[in-house]
């Protein structure tokens, strides 16, 4: 029993993370109506930057996030002025999809440049050891806890951001009609600019969380938490915020219970699998909204 | 006689090789209740695009006061003080009624994000501010009892005043009502017409119209432009060019 509640914390902890970054994922496709697949990798170029400052230059914890957040913000917003925008309005969404995929190896290879192919290893940025409880039986550490709880703010913010400021008003407009949006005086390239500017402040503290739970840094150490975020953003219902949320969480959980319970080398593939069996149920995802289109 | 609040001279647009409107002229006096009608495919909307900006003009000028405003990108059209609705209503339709009034008051609104985010009492104002100008706009048009609801949730003809509530809401000189009864029954239509008279008069609007209802028409308008492929065909006061034979060829045929 306390075998499965360790695991299963712990897949709450590792499900924080993907709903953390399944949200980038999920407004950047409500808002601007694409898959940005370099997502993945702005949670590496997040790593090293905290790694950088908390190493190299010897900043506190905090101090280092808060950088990483703004690089990442900034490089969110370059991306999309200099690589989607041109894009937009472009007859296929086949082009962005693509470029998105190459911003992807773009980023990879640009970290491996400047990092190296050398892994580095993290130091975790929370210094809290944890609790324990059950005279030490379960053992809950800063880590997991500090991830659950930032998870859990961070979608309580962007429920209130969003529903209470003109500027996720704004996003909602976008999100239905761009057109209209624009004929009412909203400006929508500066509505998908926030977007992704939000996006990939987020994608900074999921990538201070990943390396503090799994301390090795690699140009490539987004990729594979990226797709499972797309993963966990599609079973959700792409485009909905709560259900990235809850496809995270979910995906999480799955991967720790499969992983400790099943086998190591399934796990990927039960994960992937479920997203298979809720898509042939629900083709729109877990919270996601029917489709109508418009004759 | 004062300038023209509304001026367009030799309008034109080409996709590909059709013409889609051809040496467009129009002349709107503030105020004035003016129709542009015309049998399906005759460029209508296409001019409504040319006014918004959604096309960019081949070539033609559009002077708004007085102030050339050809080739203003759509944002800034509206900042100008040219409003519309659409043929097909194109409201939020998951954003509650309330919200979607909103939405058009955000320019005259200027707080920043970061006020809101840190909560600054700057934020609360203006939102308050909005919501009570929004609130007034419902009220006009007989929906505030239904502010809270989802846009999608009103009956037709509410959601069709309200896209004109919205419209209002971003503060125009001009509104362009696309297709405003379409899919009304008379009784519908016969409020509609009242509603439009009302929104000229209570807010001093100037108001071009797209319609196929002549009834309508010929009820609310007092000058009317018939477009047909893409040309004026006729041009005038409405009931004059009602009874123009060449009118009535283009819309019934021989």
């Amino acid at each position: 029993m306390l075998d499965f509640l360790n695991t299963f914390i712990s897949g709450i902890s590792l499900g924080s993370i993907y709903a953390i970054i399944a949200l980038g994922y999920t407004m950047v496709y409500g808002i601007a109506k694409m898959l940005n697949f370099a997502h993945g990798d702005v949670i590496m170029v997040g790593g090293y930057l905290v790694y950088t400052g908390m190493i190299s230059w010897g900043f506190n914890p905090l101090l280092a996030i808060l950088f990483a957040m703004v690089g990442c913000t900034i490089l969110g917003i370059l991306t999309e002025r200099i690589a989607y925008k041109p894009l937009r309005g472009a007859t296929s969404n086949l082009a962005v999809l693509i470029t998105a995929i190459g911003m992807s190896y773009f980023l990879q290879n640009i970290s491996l440049q400047i990092f190296t192919a050398n892994p580095k290893s993290f130091t975790s940025v929370v210094k809290w050891e944890g609790i324990s409880l059950a005279d030490g039986q379960l053992k809950i550490q800063g880590v997991t806890i500090i991830t659950i709880l930032t998870g859990a703010v961070i979608l309580l913010a962007l429920q209130l951001f969003i529903n209470k400021t003109k500027a996720g008003q704004a996003m909602l407009a976008v999100s239905e009609d761009k057109g209209a949006a624009t004929l009412m005086g909203i400006d929508v390239n500066k509505t998908i600019s926030l977007t992704f500017a939000i996006g990939s402040g987020l994608a900074a503290i999921a990538g201070a969380l990943l390396c503090s739970a799994y301390p090795v840094l690699t140009p490539y150490t987004g990729a594979m938490p990226g797709i499972k975020a797309f993963v966990a953003a599609v079973l959700g219902g792409i485009g909905s915020i709560p259900g990235a949320m809850i496809g995270g969480l979910l995906l999480g959980v799955a991967e720790s219970l499969s992983k400790r319970f099943i086998s190591t080398q399934l796990a990927d593939a039960i994960v992937f699998t479920i997203l298979i069996i809720v898509l042939l149920v629900r083709p729109t995802g877990l919270m996601g909204r029917k489709l109508q289109e418009k004759v | 006689m004062n300038m023209p609040l509304l001026e367009v001279k030799n309008l034109s647009i080409s996709f590909g090789g059709l013409r889609a409107v051809d040496d467009f002229n129009l002349s709107i006096e503030k105020g004035q209740l003016y129709g542009l009608i015309g049998p399906n495919g005759a460029g209508k909307t296409t001019v409504f695009n040319l006014l918004t900006g959604v096309y960019k003009p081949t070539d033609g000028a559009i002077l708004l006061n007085g102030r050339n405003i050809t080739g203003h990108k759509t944002i800034e059209i509206n900042r100008d003080g040219i409003a519309r609705t659409f043929q097909n209503i194109r409201l939020f339709k998951d954003l509650s009624v309330l919200d979607n009034v909103k939405l058009g008051l955000h320019h005259r609104y200027p707080y920043r994000t970061i006020t809101a985010v840190l909560r600054l009492p700057k934020y609360f104002k203006q939102e308050t501010a909005m919501d009570e100008r929004a609130m007034e706009l419902l009220k006009v048009f007989d929906l505030d009892g239904e502010a809270a609801t989802l846009a999608s949730n009103l009956p037709y003809g509410k959601q069709r005043k309200l896209e004109i509530a919205r419209a209002l809401a971003t503060d125009p000189v001009l509104l362009l009502l696309d297709e405003p009864a379409a899919g009304m029954n008379p009784n519908e239509t016969q409020e509609l017409m009242d509603t439009i008279r009302f929104v000229r008069d209570k807010f001093d609007m100037t108001i071009l119209l797209i319609e196929h209802d002549m009834k309508l028409v010929g009820g609310i308008c007092e000058e009317l432009t018939v477009l047909n492929f893409g040309q004026v065909l006729k041009q005038g006061a409405t009931k004059e060019v009602l009874s123009d034979p060449e009118v009535i060829k283009a819309y019934i045929g021989e």
